[in-house]
C-alpha cells in the first residue's frame, strides 16, 4: 500500500516535469529558429549576442522581397489543400469497402498498402523524375498533388478504416433496409458518424503533405515550388544569412505549428487510431 | 402484398454449411415466427430474405418475383434490429423520416406520418430527442416507427426484444401483436424464446442447425410435435421425456409426456410413478413440482394448482393421462 502511495505521488509530481523536459527538447529548435529570425544577419553569427540583442522585424518585412515567400505559401496550401482532398476522396469509399464489406483477402490489401510506406523513396526517385519529365509534368500542382496524395494514402485509408470499424455494422444495414444506396450510405450514415475521424485524418494527411520535402524538392523548379523547396534552395547560396533564412523558415513552418496547436485534440486523437473515446 | 417463398435457399460461410438447402413460404399477412436454440441460423435465414445475406444457392421470391439478385434497398421490406441500430447522429423525428426520405416521399406526407406512429408509438415526446437520450424501450419504439412509416411489404425482426428487461419485454409482445392484427402485414419475427414464439405467432418455424424441424401454428406444434426435438422446445416447462422401460411399456424409444398432463396423487395407484419431492416453485396460480426418482426422466416436472401442499421428500404418485402421450420411434420420429 505504502510503496503504491508513494510511486504514485512520486509520479504526480515526477512525470510533467519530465514532459516539460521531453516538450522543451523537441520544442528547442523551433523556438531558437523564431529566435534568430529576429535578429539582423550580421547579429545572427555573433557569439557575443547569442541572447542579448537588439530584435528586428527586418527580416519579415523583406520576407517578400527576398524569398517572394507568398508563392510558395500559396503553393504550399493548393498542393497540400488538393493531396488531402484527393486521398480522402479515394481513401473515404476504400475504407469503407474494407470495414464493412471485408473479404478474405481484406488484411493482406491493408498490409501491402502499409508496407508500400516501407520502400525507401530514393528507390523510385529516377522512375520518378524521368516519368513526370517525360510526360510533361515536372514542376506542375498536378504532379506533386498527386504524389503527395499518393504517399499518403496508405496512412488515410489504415486511419479511416480505423475509424470505421468503429461503427457498428447494424447501422450501415439499417440504411440498406430503408432504402439508401451506396453512395447514401456513405453521405448520410458513414460521414455523419465518423466526421471526428475522417476530421482527424484529413488534418494530419495535410501536415504530412505540407511538411514533405523529398518530392516536393526534386520535382519541381519554380512553378510548383513549395515552401519546403523555398528553404531547401537556399541553403548553400545565402547560407551566412541566418536572420533572415531564419525568418522564412519560421514563416513555413509557423501556419502548422499554429494549425497543429489549435488542433491538439484532433490530433492526439487520430495519431492514437481512435484508442481515445 | 408480401408472400415470402424461399426455394432451395443455401447458404454457406466459407467451408460451412449454415443453411442446408431449405423450402419455405411464408403466406401474405401472416406473423411467422423463426425459433430455435441459439446459432441454429435464425439470423441468418432473416438476412437472406432481407437481402443482407447473398444466398449461396437458391432463390428468394417476394410477391412472385425472384429478388435472389436484388439489393436489400430494393426489396421493399423494414427491419428492426436486436441493437435497435438507430442512427445516432439523428433526432427520434430524423430517424423515423429517414425511410421516407430516401423514397423521396412529400415533406407533408413525411410529417403526417411521423406524428401518426409518434402517438401510436407513445412517442411525441421524445421526436427531438437523440437516441443517445432515450431508454432501451424507447429506442425500440422509435426502429419500429421507422419501420412502420414506410409501409413496407413485411416487417422482419431479429430478436427485437431480448434487450429489453422481462417486464417492457411483455408489454411490446403485445404491442407488436396489435401491430400486425392492425396492420395485417406480413412479419417475420425471429426469437430464441419459445413463449414469444408460442405468444405471437400465426406460424412456428423451428429450426435446428439450419434445418426446418417442423412448421405449424402455435397449438399445432403444441399438440402434435414431429419429432423429440420440437417436443422437448416447445412448451413451458419442458415435456418430460422418458426413454428406456418406460417408454418400451408404450412400444416407442421415448415417450413425452407434459407436466400439465400428469394427475398427482399421495396415493400408489395402479401404472403411477412414484418419486419423492424435490423443489416446488409456487406461482400462485399453478405449482410447478420437480420430483426426483423416476427411471428414465429425472426430474420430472409436473405442473400442479395453485393450492397443492408438498413439501421437500414428500413420497408422490403420479399417473400420465394415456391420450396426452406422445411417442416417439428411434430417429427420433412421432408415431402417430
Ligand atoms: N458472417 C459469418 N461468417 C461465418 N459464420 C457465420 C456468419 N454469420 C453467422 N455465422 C454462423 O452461422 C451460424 C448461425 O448463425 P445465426 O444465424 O446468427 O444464428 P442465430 O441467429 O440462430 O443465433 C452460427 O454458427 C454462426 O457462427
Ligand atoms: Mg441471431
Amino acid at each position: 500500500m505504502a510503496i503504491v502511495a508513494q510511486t504514485s505521488k512520486l509520479g504526480t509530481v515526477g512525470r510533467p516535469i519530465l514532459a516539460w523536459i521531453v516538450a522543451l527538447l523537441f520544442f528547442f529548435p523551433i523556438f531558437w529558429l523564431i529566435f534568430t529570425s529576429f535578429k539582423t544577419d550580421a547579429d545572427a553569427v555573433k557569439p557575443e549576442f547569442l541572447f542579448f540583442f537588439t530584435p528586428t522585424l527586418d527580416n519579415y518585412l523583406n520576407m517578400t522581397e527576398n524569398y517572394d515567400y507568398w508563392r510558395f505559401a500559396t503553393n504550399s496550401v493548393i498542393t497540400s489543400v488538393l493531396a488531402t482532398a484527393v486521398a480522402l476522396f479515394v481513401g473515404i469509399p476504400a475504407a469503407y469497402a474494407m470495414a464493412f464489406n471485408p473479404t478474405r483477402r481484406t488484411k493482406d490489401v491493408l498490409m501491402w498498402m502499409l508496407s508500400t510506406k516501407m520502400l525507401p523513396a530514393a528507390a523510385v526517385l529516377y522512375p520518378m523524375t524521368f516519368l513526370a519529365k517525360g510526360i510533361g509534368l515536372f514542376d506542375t500542382h498536378f504532379v506533386i498533388i498527386i504524389v503527395l496524395a499518393l504517399i499518403n494514402l496508405p496512412i488515410v485509408v489504415w486511419m479511416l478504416f480505423t475509424y470505421f470499424k468503429e461503427i457498428p455494422k447494424d447501422i450501415i444495414e439499417a440504411g440498406q433496409m430503408d432504402g439508401v444506396n451506396t453512395w447514401g450510405e456513405i453521405k448520410e450514415i458513414l460521414i455523419p458518424l465518423a466526421w471526428g475521424g475522417i476530421a482527424s485524418t484529413a488534418l494530419l494527411c495535410f501536415i504530412f503533405c505540407w511538411n514533405e520535402a523529398y518530392w516536393t524538392v526534386r520535382l519541381t523548379t519554380t512553378d510548383a515550388a513549395t515552401l519546403s523547396k523555398l528553404i531547401e534552395g537556399n541553403r548553400a547560396p545565402e547560407g551566412l544569412f541566418f536572420g533572415r533564412l531564419s525568418a522564412v523558415s519560421a514563416a513555413a513552418v509557423g501556419p502548422i505549428v499554429v494549425l497543429g496547436w489549435f488542433c491538439q485534440k484532433q490530433l492526439v486523437q487520430g495519431l492514437t487510431f481512435g484508442a481515445v473515446k | 402484398m408480401g408472400r415470402i417463398v424461399l426455394e432451395n435457399v443455401v447458404k454457406r460461410f466459407d467451408e460451412t454449411e449454415v443453411i442446408p438447402p431449405l423450402d419455405l413460404t411464408i403466406e401474405e399477412g401472416e406473423f411467422a415466427v423463426f425459433v430455435g436454440p441459439s446459432g441454429c441460423g435464425k439470423s441468418t435465414l432473416l438476412r437472406l430474405i432481407a437481402g443482407l445475406e447473398d444466398a449461396t444457392a437458391g432463390r428468394v421470391l417476394i410477391d412472385g418475383e425472384d429478388v435472389t439478385e436484388v439489393s436489400p434497398s430494393k426489396r421493399g421490406l423494414a427491419m428492426v434490429f436486436q441493437s435497435y441500430a438507430l442512427y445516432p447522429h439523428m433526432t427520434v423525428r430524423k430517424n423515423i423520416a429517414f425511410p421516407m426520405r430516401m423514397a423521396g416521399m412529400s415533406e407533408a406526407e413525411q410529417n403526417e406520418r411521423i406524428t401518426a406512429a409518434a402517438k401510436s408509438l407513445n412517442l411525441t415526446d421524445y421526436l427531438d430527442r437523440k437516441p443517445g437520450q432515450l431508454s432501451g424501450g424507447q429506442r425500440q419504439r422509435v426502429a419500429i416507427g421507422r419501420a412502420i412509416v414506410r409501409e413496407p411489404e413485411a416487417f422482419l425482426f431479429d430478436e427485437p426484444l431480448s434487450n429489453l428487461d422481462a417486464a417492457l419485454r411483455v408489454g411490446m409482445r403485445l404491442e407488436i401483436s396489435e401491430m400486425h392484427k392492425r396492420l395485417q402485414t406480413t412479419m417475420i419475427y425471429v426469437t430464441h424464446d419459445q413463449v414469444e414464439a408460442m405468444t405471437m405467432a400465426d406460424k412456428i418455424v423451428v429450426l435446428q442447425a439450419g434445418v426446418i424441424e417442423q412448421v405449424g401454428s402455435p397449438l399445432e406444434l403444441y399438440k402434435t410435435p414431429r419429432n423429440v426435438f420440437v417436443a422437448g422446445f416447445i412448451g413451458s416447462p419442458k415435456m418430460n421425456l422418458l426413454s428406456g422401460v418406460e417408454a418400451a411399456e408404450y412400444d416407442a424409444d421415448t415417450i413425452g409426456i407434459r407436466p400439465e398432463h400428469i394427475d398427482i396423487s399421495m396415493k400408489s395407484k395402479k401404472g403411477s410413478w412414484e418419486g419423492t419431492v424435490g423443489v416446488a416453485e409456487h406461482l400462485g396460480s399453478d405449482t410447478f413440482i420437480h420430483i426426483h426418482g423416476i427411471p428414465g426422466c429425472d426430474p420430472m416436472t409436473v405442473r400442479a394448482g395453485g393450492d397443492i401442499e408438498v413439501k421437500h421428500g414428500d413420497k408422490i404418485y403420479l399417473s400420465p393421462q394415456a391420450e396426452h402421450i406422445h411417442k416417439f420411434s428411434e430417429d427420433g420420429l412421432r408415431i402417430p
